[in-house]
C-alpha cells in the first residue's frame, strides 16, 4: 500500500452533492447545535427546560431525517460510495476542521470547564447551567460538564446510531449490535448512574455504571474510590462486588465463549461512540506493518501502566487503612507477585506455540511488572513504587491515559486517525480481552476457502486497522488480539468470504491453508504439516 | 544463478514469483508496463467510486518486494527472442532469462464495432481504462454499457455511484442467460432495473456515432435506435493478450498454448494465468479460464515446477462468486444455464426475490453435481468436500445448515428450503 500514489479521482462528484431534504434536516440538526451555541454564549433562553428539549429533539430530528433520506430511497446494500472523496471523509479541509473543533472541545472539556460555564459552588452559567433543568429531573444536582457531556455522548450514540442501522439495515449482525451499544449506553452508562444517585443523595461518588469496569474505569481500584464503595451502603457493596465478579469471572468466560466483541462492539460506550459516531471514518486507520507494531508496543505498555498504577494504589489504600480489609499489604504484595509467575508460567507452558510476536512482547511486560512489584516491596517506603509516589502516578495515568488519550485524541482524531484510536492503541481493557482473545478463546473470523479475490474491502473498512485481506487471500483464519468483531469487513467483502465465528479451539489458527483450489491431496499434505 | 523473468505483474505472475521465491532463491524479475506494484484488478470499480484509494488495492506493501528479493521492472515487452533468451522492451532495452513465464492477462474485446476507437469508448481491464473512465466522466450525464457479463454489470454499478444514467445493452435474453439458469438470471434483471437501470435485453451495438470533435455522441442499436450518450463501455469480454508474441515461434491459438505442466512449445518458456490456452480443456472447464483463482492456482503451479517439483496444473473443484450491484453469488460444482440429460435441477426461491439456491444433481444416482447461490454465502470448504467425495443430493440436504456462511444472526431458511425440496422432486 503505497502512499506514493494519489487518487484517480479528478473530478468532483455529484453523489456529494445533498437533495433538497437532505439539506432541511441538515439545517434542523444544525439549529439545535445553534441553541446549544447561544446558551454557550450565555444567551438567556425563556425556559431552559424548553429550549433545551427542542435543541436535542432538533439534534435526534434532523439526523435521523437525513438518514432516511440518504437510505431509505435505495435498495439495501453497501453504501460506501465516495467515502475517499468527500472532504469530511478523506481528511480534507472539513475532516481537518471537525477534528480540531473536537479536539478543543475535549481540550476544555477535561480542563477548562469554566469556559463552558462551570463555576463549581458559584453555581452555573452558559451551556452547563443550560442542562440544569435535565441534570436536575434526573439526578438532583445541578449539572457538570460530566452532565453535559455524557448527555451530549448518548444522543450521538443514539442518533447516529440509528443512522448506522438505516445504512446496515440488510445485515442483522450489525442491527442487533447497534441496538445494543445503543441500550447500554442509554440505560446502563447514562440514566441508571445519574437516577442511582438521585436515590442515594448522601452517599459520596463512586461509579454507578456497571458496565464500566477495570481496567477502562481506571480509578475503581483507586482508594478514595474503594472507600466509597465499601461507605456507600447496599448499593456500593453492590458495585464493589459486582464490579470484581465482572473483571476475574464475569468477562473472561464471555471473552472465552465470544471473544473481546461481546465488550468491544457490544456493550462498551468508547466503542459505541466509534461505532455509530465515528462509522463514517472507520476506513482512516493505518494499515500499514508499522502502525501494528507501533500498536502493539503502544497498548501494552498502557497496560503496564494501568497495572503498576493500581497495584500501587491498591498497596498505598491497605497501608493506609490496614482496618478496611482482610488482608495485609504484604500478603497483596506476595499474592500479586504469585500470580503473574504462575500467569506467565502457564502461558509459556501451555500457549508457546501459538504465541506471536503480540504475545511474547506482553509476556515480557507482565515480567516487567513482576520485577518492579518486587522492588516496590523491597524498598518500600511506604507508598513508593519504582521511587514514584502512588498519588503521582495515578495522577499522571489519568491525565495521559485517561484524558489525554481517551479523549482528546481518541475521540477528537477520529476524522484524522479513524474512529478507534483510543481501542486500539490506548485501551487497557481491549489489551487485556485482546490477550485472551488470542490465547484462550473461541472466536475467530474464518476465511470462505478459496473465494477472497484480495480487492482489499476488508483492510479497508477495518477500524483496528487490520490487514484482513493478508489473511483471507491466503486462506487463513482471521484470530487478532486487537480484532473488535465489528463484522464490518465481512458485511462489506463483495465475495462473502469472511465469517466471525465462535467455535472449537482446534484448528482456530489455521496457518497455510490448503482450499486455494488446487486438487492436492489433502492427506498427504496433513501428514506433512505434523 | 538462473534468473526467471515473468512478464505480467497480475495475480498469475505475483503468485508464481511469491512462490518461487518461497522455493528457492533463484533471481526472479517481473517485467510489466501497467503500473509498478501488483494491484487487485477485481477491485478497480471500488476505487473509482470512492470505497477505497488506488493504493488500497495493492495487497502487498511496497518494500515487500525488497524484502523477498523480487525484482520489478517497469517496461512493456516488444519482442520474444526464444532462441538468445532475450527480451526485447520497447526502450530497446534487452533481457536475458533463463526461464520465461508468460502472464500477460488479457484484453477488453472489439468486435469491430464503428467508432469503437473514439474518445468517450472504453473496457474496463487495465487501469487506463480506469484513468479513461475518469476523465470521460466529467463530462458524462448519460452512458451505454454494451455487454451483459461480469464486468459490465460492474461497469454499470460504477457510473450509477456517480449519478451517470446508465443503458446497459444485452445482446442475450435475459441477463448473463449463457451461464445462469433462467430464475437466476431473471432475479438479476429485476435487480437491474430496481436500480434505476435502462436494462434493454436481446439488443446489441450497431455503431457509435461522434459529435463534430471526434467525441462520443450517441449510439445506434441493431434495434434501429439511437441512444445518445457521452461514454460508452464496451465489456464483451476479454481474450489474452499476446499480440507481442506472434512469430516469437511460441505456439498461440487464442491464448498461448500450454500442456498441463504450464510449457509452451518452446523448452523453457511457460504461460499461466488469463493469457494461457490448454490444449486440451479439463474436465468442464474451458481451455482458457479467465479468472483470478486460475491464475493464482496456476501460479502456485508453475512455481514448483520450475523450482524441480514438477507439478500439473490439477485444479479442483469448480467454484466461482461475483457481486451483482446488491446481490452476491457464489457457485460450487457445475451448474449449467440448460440442465443437462442426465441432471436433475432443484431450485429454491425466497418470497424476497433477492435470495435463492439452485441444486443440481444426478437423476439416477443422486450425486450432487453443484449449487448456484444468489444473496446468502455458502461454505466454501463443505462443498468441495461433498464434490469431492462424491456425496449424494440427501447428504447435502441433510447437512445444509453446516453449509450456511451468512453472518450471525441472519435469518436462516433451511427448513424452507428442505420442506421444498421433495415437491419439486417429479421427474421432470
Ligand atoms: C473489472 C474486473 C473484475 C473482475 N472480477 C473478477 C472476479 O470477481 N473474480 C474473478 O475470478 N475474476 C475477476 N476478474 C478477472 C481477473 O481479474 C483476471 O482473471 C486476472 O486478473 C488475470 O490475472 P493475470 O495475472 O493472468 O493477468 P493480468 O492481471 O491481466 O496481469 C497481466 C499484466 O501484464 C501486463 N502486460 C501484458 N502484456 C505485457 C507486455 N508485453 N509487457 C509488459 N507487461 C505486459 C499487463 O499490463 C498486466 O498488468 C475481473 C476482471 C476485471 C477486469
Ligand atoms: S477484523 Fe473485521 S471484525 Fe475485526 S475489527 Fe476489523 S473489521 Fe471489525
Ligand atoms: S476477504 Fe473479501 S473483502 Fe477482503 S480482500 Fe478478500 S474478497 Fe476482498
Amino acid at each position: 500500500m503505497s502512499s506514493t500514489i494519489t487518487n484517480l479521482s479528478v473530478i468532483q462528484h455529484s453523489n456529494a452533492m445533498q437533495s433538497t431534504k437532505q439539506k432541511a434536516a441538515l439545517a434542523i440538526g444544525l439549529s439545535g447545535l445553534f441553541i446549544l451555541a447561544l446558551a454557550l454564549l450565555n444567551v438567556q433562553l425563556p425556559n431552559k427546560a424548553i429550549w433545551l428539549s427542542i435543541s436535542l429533539a432538533a439534534i435526534v430530528a434532523g439526523t435521523v431525517m437525513y438518514a432516511n433520506d440518504l437510505y431509505l430511497h435505495h435498495p439495501a446494500g453497501i453504501k460506501n460510495n465516495g467515502i475517499w472523496f468527500k472532504s469530511l471523509t478523506s481528511k480534507g479541509v472539513l475532516g481537518w476542521s471537525l477534528g480540531i473543533l473536537l479536539t478543543l472541545f475535549y481540550v476544555i472539556i477535561y480542563w477548562y470547564p469554566q469556559y463552558l460555564g462551570f463555576n463549581g459552588e458559584k453555581g452555573n452559567t452558559g451551556l452547563i447551567a443550560f442542562f440544569d433543568p435535565l441534570s436536575k429531573l434526573l439526578n438532583g444536582h445541578a449539572a457538570s460538564q460530566w452532565f453535559v457531556y455524557g448527555t451530549l455522548y448518548t444522543v450521538a450514540i443514539l442518533s447516529l446510531g440509528y443512522k448506522f442501522i438505516l445504512k446496515y439495515r440488510h445485515n442483522k449482525y450489525q442491527v442487533v449490535r447497534t441496538v445494543s451499544v445503543m441500550f447500554f449506553q442509554l440505560a446502563f452508562a447514562f440514566l441508571i448512574p445519574e437516577i442511582l444517585s438521585k436515590l442515594n443523595p448522601d452517599k459520596a461518588y463512586f461509579t454507578k455504571d456497571i458496565k464500566n469496569m477495570w481496567p477502562l474505569n481506571y480509578y475503581f481500584f483507586e482508594d478514595w474510590h474503594l472507600k466509597n464503595l465499601i461507605s456507600g451502603g447496599n448499593l456500593g457493596m453492590f458495585m464493589l462486588l459486582f464490579g470484581l465478579v465482572l473483571i476475574f469471572i464475569g468477562s473472561p468466560i464471555l471473552t472465552y465463549f465470544f471473544g473481546k466483541r461481546w465488550y468491544c462492539s457490544w456493550v462498551c460506550g468508547c466503542g459505541g461512540l466509534a461505532e455509530t459516531a465515528g462509522d463514517s471514518f472507520r476506513h482512516l486507520s493505518n494499515k500499514s506493518t508499522k502502525a501494528w507494531k507501533f500498536e502493539r508496543w503502544s497498548i501494552h505498555l498502557v497496560l503496564v501502566f494501568v497495572f503498576i498504577t493500581t497495584v500501587s494504589v491498591i498497596h498505598s489504600f491497605l497501608s493506609n487503612n490496614p482496618g478496611y480489609s482482610i488482608i495485609t499489604r504484604n500478603q497483596f504484595i506476595y499474592g500479586v507477585a504469585a500470580f503473574i509467575a504462575v500467569l506467565i508460567g502457564g502461558l509459556y507452558f501451555f500457549k508457546r506455540k501459538n504465541m506471536d510476536k503480540d504475545a511474547v512482547y506482553t509476556m515480557v511486560s507482565l515480567a516487567v511488572v513482576l520485577v518492579a512489584v518486587m522492588l516496590l516491596n523491597q524498598f518500600s517506603g511506604k507508598q513508593n513504587i519504582l521511587f514514584i509516589d502512588s498519588y503521582k502516578l495515578r495522577q499522571w495515568y489519568g491525565f495521559a491515559i485517561g484524558a489525554a488519550f481517551s479523549g482528546v485524541i481518541g475521540v477528537g482524531f477520529y476524522p484524522l486517525l479513524g474512529s478507534r484510536v483510543w481501542c486500539r492503541f490506548g485501551c487497557p481493557m481491549a489489551a487485556i480481552l485482546g490477550l485472551q482473545q488470542r490465547l484462550f478463546s473461541r472466536f475467530r473470523i474464518t476465511t470462505n476457502g478459496g473465494q477472497c479475490i484480495s480487492c482489499g474491502n476488508c483492510s479497508n473498512a477495518c477500524e483496528m486497522g487490520i490487514d484482513v485481506r493478508a489473511y483471507a487471500q491466503k486462506g487463513e483464519n482471521i484470530v487478532r488480539s486487537s480484532c473488535v468483531g465489528c463484522g464490518i469487513c465481512s458485511a462489506v467483502c463483495p465475495r462473502g468470504v469472511l465469517k466471525l465465528e465462535n467455535g472449537k479451539e482446534e484448528g482456530r489458527i489455521n496457518g497455510g491453508a490448503v482450499l486455494l483450489g488446487n486438487d492436492v491431496d489433502l492427506l498427504q499434505l496433513l501428514k506433512n504439516k505434523n | 544463478m538462473e534468473h526467471i523473468v515473468i512478464i505480467g505483474n497480475g495475480i498469475s505472475g505475483v503468485t508464481a514469483a511469491r512462490h518461487i521465491r518461497r522455493l528457492s532463491d533463484k533471481k526472479i524479475t517481473i517485467i510489466s508496463s501497467e503500473a509498478d506494484y501488483f494491484f487487485s484488478r477485481t477491485a478497480l470499480m471500488y476505487v473509482y467510486m470512492g470505497h477505497m484509494k488506488f493504493e488500497h488495492t495493492q495487497p502487498y506493501e511496497n518494500n515487500f518486494w525488497v524484502k523477498n528479493n523480487i525484482n520489478l521492472k517497469n517496461g512493456f515487452v516488444k519482442h520474444v527472442d526464444t532462441s538468445r533468451k532475450i527480451l526485447r522492451l520497447e526502450n530497446d532495452e534487452k533481457v536475458h532469462f533463463n526461464k520465461l513465464i508468460i502472464a500477460t492477462g488479457s484484453n477488453s474485446n472489439k468486435f469491430g464495432w464503428p467508432g469503437q476507437d473514439l474518445e468517450g469508448v472504453t473496457g474496463l481491464y487495465h487501469k487506463q481504462d480506469l484513468e479513461n473512465i475518469e476523465k470521460y466522466t466529467t463530462s458524462t450525464t448519460r452512458a451505454v454499457v454494451v455487454g451483459g457479463g461480469l464486468i459490465g454489470i460492474e461497469l454499470t454499478e460504477m457510473l450509477l455511484s456517480r449519478n451517470i444514467s446508465v443503458t446497459f445493452l444485452v445482446r442475450e435474453k435475459s441477463f448473463w442467460d449463457i451461464v445462469l439458469p433462467r430464475e437466476e438470471s431473471e432475479m438479476i434483471n429485476r435487480h437491474i432495473l430496481e436500480h434505476g437501470i435502462d436494462l434493454k435485453l436481446e439488443t446489441g451495438l450497431k455503431e457509435i456515432i461522434a459529435d463534430e470533435n471526434g467525441r462520443t455522441k450517441a449510439v445506434i442499436t441493431d434495434k434501429g435506435e439511437t441512444i445518445a450518450c457521452q461514454l460508452v463501455g464496451l465489456t464483451a469480454g476479454v481474450s489474452p493478450n499476446i499480440h507481442f508474441l506472434k512469430g516469437s515461434g511460441i505456439e498461440l491459438g487464442r491464448g498461448v498454448k500450454v500442456d498441463r505442466f504450464l510449457r509452451t512449445n518452446v523448452e523453457d518458456i511457460y504461460a499461466i494465468g488469463d493469457c494461457a490456452e490448454q490444449h486440451q480443456a479439463i474436465g468442464n472447464r474451458r481451455p482458457i479460464e479467465a479468472v483470478w483463482y486460475t491464475g493464482r492456482m496456476m501460479g502456485e503451479t508453475v512455481a514448483k515446477t520450475i523450482c524441480g517439483k514438477p507439478m500439473q496444473y490439477n485444479p479442483g473443484n469448480w467454484f466461482n462468486s461475483a457481486k451483482f450491484l446488491d446481490i452476491e453469488y457464489q457457485t460450487y460444482g457445475w451448474v449449467f444455464a440448460q440442465p443437462k440429460e442426465n441432471e436433475e435441477h432443484f431450485y429454491w426461491e425466497h418470497r424476497s426475490g433477492k435470495k435463492c439456491i439452485r441444486f443440481v444433481y444426478d437423476k439416477n444416482t443422486r450425486e450432487f453435481i453443484g449449487t448456484n447461490i444468489l444473496g446468502i454465502r455458502m461454505r466454501h470448504e463443505f462443498f468441495d468436500k461433498a464434490l469431492t467425495e462424491k456425496q449424494s443430493i440427501d447428504y447435502v440436504m441433510h447437512n445444509l445448515s453446516a453449509a450456511n456462511f451468512d453472518p450471525e444472526f441472519f435469518t436462516r431458511h433451511e427448513v424452507e428450503i428442505k420442506t421444498a425440496f421433495p415437491h419439486q422432486l417429479q421427474p421432470a
